[in-house]
This record gives C-alpha cells, structure tokens and sequence, in this order.
C-alpha cells in the first residue's frame, strides 16, 4: 500500500510516519502532486497557523490538488481545518472540501484546548473498535461546530466536531499519531478503508 | 470532559537519564527511550525530556534521541534545555517532538517567543518558568535556578503568554525537590489569571499532593520527576486515587 503523507513544511510529519511504522505500514513524506495523487491512501496532518499554511499549500499548487483526490484522504488537527471553506484564524480562506467554518474557541475557555479529552457518537469505520467516550490528544485553539458532516464530536465548553467525514475524505481534529492505542487503531481503520 | 494531565519529566544528559531509577525490568535504566515507553505504558499523558547537556556540540545526541523517542512513544512529548534559536527548534520538532520548552534564553531575549510561535504555532512553545519567593515577590530566575532577574513571574507569564507560549511549565524552586507538596498560592493566581494553560511543577512528594493541587488550583497538569523514577508513586495508582478524588483523568 503506498501512504502518502503530505509534507508542506508545516510541523511535525514524523509523527504519523513513525505512527505508521508502528503499525508496521511505512508511509513516505511528499510535497509532489503526482505523487499524492497515485498513493492508495493519503495523510494530510498540519500544526501550526492556518494562514502560513495554505500560503504554502497555494505555493506548491497542493491547494488544488487535495480536494480533487478520490482515495481516502485523512486530514489531521490543521489539516482538517484547512479542508473545511474557512478559518477564523487570521480569516483565511482554506480549501472547501467541508462547508464549514472554524472558529475560536470563546472566552473564558483556556486556549489552546490542549490534553486528553473523550470522543463520543462515533460514524463511520474509521471508528470500528472504538469504544464511546475513548480518550483522544487534542491541541487547538479553534474547533469546527457540528454539523451533517461530524462522524465524532468531543466537549470543551459545548460539543464540537472531533471528526468529519464527506466521501473519500476523512478528518480529525485530535492526533491519532499521538493518541496511545486508541490512535492507533483509528489509523489502522483508516488504512482498511 | 478534558482531563487533567500526569507529566513524568525526565532529565537527559548526554542522551541519557541522569538521576537513578529503580526500574528493575528495565534492561538499561538510563536509556530515556526504554524509560518513555514504560511511563508511556503506565498511562502518563504526556512525557518532558529536559537535556541538561552543557555543551552545544552534544546536541548532535539530542537530536537522534529525540528521534529514537519519537519512533517507539505514541503519546506528545515536550523537549527542553538550552534552546536559544529558531533552528535548535526547527531540528528538534523534524526530529518528531511535538513541543518545546524554553527558559533561561527567553527571559533574555523574550522576542525569541515571538519567533518560535510565528513560525512553529503557539502550542509548540511551552515557557518554562523558574521562581522563587524573594522578600514576598515571585521572582524568576535562569540558569537552572543559580541565577536571580529582575522579573516577576505573573508579569512574565502573562509577557509570555502575549507573545505567543502555548503553555506555562511553572516550577516554584522553593518546593523542588522538598517533597512538601506543589506550591499552591502561586498555581492559584497563575492558572487563574492566565488564559493558556498552566503546569505546576516542583514539591511533589506523595499522590494526596497532586489531589491538593488540582483541587485547590486551576491548574491544568502536574509534572514531577524523583517520585515517579524511584518508583514512590506509580502513575496508574495515582490516576485511579485522583479519579476517585473526582478530578477529570484519564484511565
């Protein structure tokens, strides 16, 4: 199976491929379109800020590229919500495949919202032999609200979605890579997808 | 419900553990990966690797135990000790850690905050924060704790926070080490005032302690190192005691 793990120059991509590893899968790092394009399965992960992030995607063309993908694509933390139409985060416009916005997370809640926190109303098989209310590794400070798309939702203050899903395109805001065995499960679900 | 969060901290040295362990199943208690992973496995939510490695040509070492954590530990991990530039940072996160903490350099040049935040994102930086009560004033210090600054720690945390740190790491030097319990007077105004998380570091001597804290305080972790490494309180017991305590953990 080839696993690309789309690396923009944003964070920590070593994780989900060590995450890989461990499973005993190996995924490889790449910011080449014909590349994602032809692997079986593709990981979008991304930390750090929304606006630098779709300027790079935008400047290797990658912008376009995603949403056209027809495999299984996994976007991670940022990465799903670049995949959504907008981030209230330095109000950028992002890639659409959602048609949702992320927002900021209101006071007085603390941000980033950072630690373990529990999933819940699972859909779908990426959460096959996930169990309600299994603790996942969130670090964000907007979240996604609910919507017909959400496949998980998780509570910081009110519900929000800790998952979307829409066709072939899978996203979570937590980090299974970083998220002990249920984490790993949630990837090895992705994988058989 | 978001949990509160157990941090063992462990310090490094030359790409090993430094203080003793009394792990006997370990086959090599300094190597800090075999020592991740059991911690990992007892259910610490997250792992620090301070490296107090004086001199910068061991960083090479650093760099490639940071990588052998990464590969073998499927929970975040923090690493820290004499980072000063955007590029120790940018090594350490494609080494695959996923925050940083800084200290002693910040205090000097606070834009480094700025910096590291710009480029990596806000919860990447933890500022780490060393005081001590002098005269009744929280003051900080660096170098590990020899050396005395003019600031105050709820003005520097709140700088801090301003200029970009995702978490606050607070150590109250007065307790580390003391096994007399975190110091709560000062956990209180700092998790109280500020509106990034903070972790309250230094005193933790039994598992009633970590109750008190997270009790008493709004603080959002605790990290210890001597208790957990020679094995005084075991992670999993102390999940389950705070749990019946009726704070929110992870089990």
């Amino acid at each position: 199976m080839k696993i690309a793990i789309i690396d923009y120059g944003a964070g920590n991509v070593k994780s989900v491929q060590f995450a890989l590893e461990r499973l005993g899968y190996s995924g490889f790092l790449t910011s080449k379109p014909a590349e994602i394009q032809s692997a079986d399965k593709v990981i979008f992960p991304g930390v750090g800020e929304a606006k630098t992030a779709m300027t790079a995607l935008k400047k290797q063309g990658l912008d376009k590229i995603i949403p056209q993908l027809r495999q299984p694509v996994l976007g991670i933390c940022l990465g799903m919500q670049l995949m959504c139409e907008k981030s209230e985060e330095g109000n950028t416009s992002c890639m659409g495949i959602f048609p949702l916005e992320s927002k900021i997370f209101p006071k007085p809640l603390k941000i980033p919202h950072v630690g373990w926190n529990q999933i819940e109303s699972l859909k779908t098989s990426l959460f096959k032999a996930i169990d309600e209310k299994a603790f996942t590794y969130f670090v964000h400070s907007y979240f996604v609200p609910t919507s017909e798309f959400t496949i998980a939702t998780s509570n910081y203050g009110f519900e929000f979605s800790a998952a979307l899903s829409k066709n072939n395109f899978y996203a979570c805001q937590f980090h299974p890579e970083k998220s002990s065995s249920t984490g790993e499960q949630i990837l090895k679900n992705f994988l058989m997808l | 419900m978001l949990t509160k969060r157990i941090i063992p901290c462990l310090d490094i040295k030359d790409g090993r553990t430094v203080k003793g362990t009394n792990f006997v199943a370990l086959k090599d208690a300094g190597d800090p990966v075999e020592l991740a992973r059991i911690y990992s496995e007892q259910g610490a939510d997250e792992l620090v690797f301070l490296d107090i490695t004086a001199t910068s040509d061991k960083r090479k070492t650093l760099i490639s135990l940071v990588e052998r954590i990464a590969r073998v530990i499927n929970i975040p991990f923090t690493v820290g000790g004499g980072i000063s530039r955007v590029e120790d940072v940018k090594n350490l996160l494609r080494a695959g850690a996923d925050k940083v903490s800084v200290n002693s350099a910040a205090v000097y040049r606070p834009e480094l905050i700025n910096e590291l935040a710009g480029k990596f994102g806000n919860q990447c930086i933890v500022l780490a924060i060393d005081a001590n009560l002098v005269d009744n004033h929280w003051k900080v210090f660096t170098h590990g704790g020899r050396k005395e600054t003019e600031k105050e720690l709820f003005a520097w945390a709140k700088e801090g926070q301003e200029r970009g740190a995702g978490e606050i790491l607070f150590t109250a030097m007065t307790r580390d080490g003391t096994k007399d319990g975190f110091e709560m007077d000062a956990n209180k105004i700092l998790a109280q005032s500020l509106r990034i998380p903070v972790i309250a570091s230094g005193g933790a001597g039994n598992m009633q302690h970590f109750s008190d804290v997270f009790l008493h305080t709004r603080v959002d972790a605790t990290l210890a190192a001597s208790v957990f490494h020679y094995k005084e309180i075991e992670i999993k017991k102390l999940k389950l005691k705070l749990k019946k305590d009726g704070i929110a953990i992870r089990i």
